[in-house]
């Protein structure tokens, strides 16, 4: 089997779901299943007018190819993409995109699942509020939830 | 020799920079040692690294826990538990 080279993208610009997974798709006929993870902004009750995606460059790619790199260890895949936004999001918009490809449902979206817990907490990406009244927001505070959800993939 | 110092959301908020150079004292060996260090540089930092158990550390862009040793770091970045997404 030949290596799978995931396709890591971290871009101001929205994306294109469609594209994406025609990317991964086009020209094979040995592809079953392809599960796809769309991350939105939320305004949080009309509370927020945006949010504001900090990274650091450089290591949210690297530490993002890392996790993929593992999913693709873990599971049966044939092509992975994972796009991360970054800068000023209005609620509505993308923020984040997993497309896994794999000849069968389970491995496909395991590794989509895998892949978004770890980018929580791994990925180097902090939030910043920004209210609709224009009062000054504050930083996302992470969750222990995201700890434990990522946790439940270690191995011995 | 001189260590690039990268700080991220309200880590950079606080010290008030988003990176900077220092020459490391001698006897700074872990990640530990170099929080406590620059929590001793001002008030600024003393704000920024308060409860130095929440801030994540990362060396060359690779994540580190606070007891790796810091030698021969080129980079090393400081930040808030992330919340990407």
């Amino acid at each position: 089997m030949s290596a799978v080279v995931p396709v890591v993208r971290i871009q101001a610009e929205d994306f294109e779901v469609a594209a994406e997974i025609a990317r991964l798709t086009r020209g094979r006929n040995d592809i079953g299943a392809v599960v796809t993870f769309s991350g939105l902004c939320r305004d949080e009750q009309g509370r927020l007018s945006a949010l504001e995606l900090e990274h650091y460059p450089g290591m949210a790619e690297a530490e993002i190819s890392r996790i993929a790199g593992e999913a693709i260890e873990r599971w049966p895949l044939q092509g992975l993409t994972v796009i991360h936004r970054h800068g000023k999001i209005a609620p509505g918009e993308d923020i984040v995109l997993v497309v896994a490809a794999s000849a069968h449902r389970q491995a496909a979206f395991e590794a989509a699942n895998f892949l978004m817990d770890y980018l929580k907490s791994r990925a180097p990406f902090w939030k910043k509020e920004h209210h609709s009244d224009g009062s000054e927001g504050g930083w996302v505070d992470a969750k222990e939830a995201d700890d434990k959800a990522a946790s439940r993939w270690k191995r011995d | 020799m001189s260590t690039k110092l990268i700080y991220f959301a309200w880590v950079r908020e606080r010290i008030g920079r988003p990176e900077e150079d220092v020459e490391l004292p001698a006897g700074i060996e872990t990640v530990a040692d170099l929080l406590r260090w620059l929590k001793s540089r001002g008030e600024e930092y003393e704000n920024a690294l308060q409860y130095p158990d929440v801030i994540r550390v990362a060396i060359n862009q690779e994540h580190v826990e606070h007891r790796e040793k810091i030698a021969g770091a080129r980079e090393i970045a400081l930040f808030p538990p992330m919340t990407g997404g």
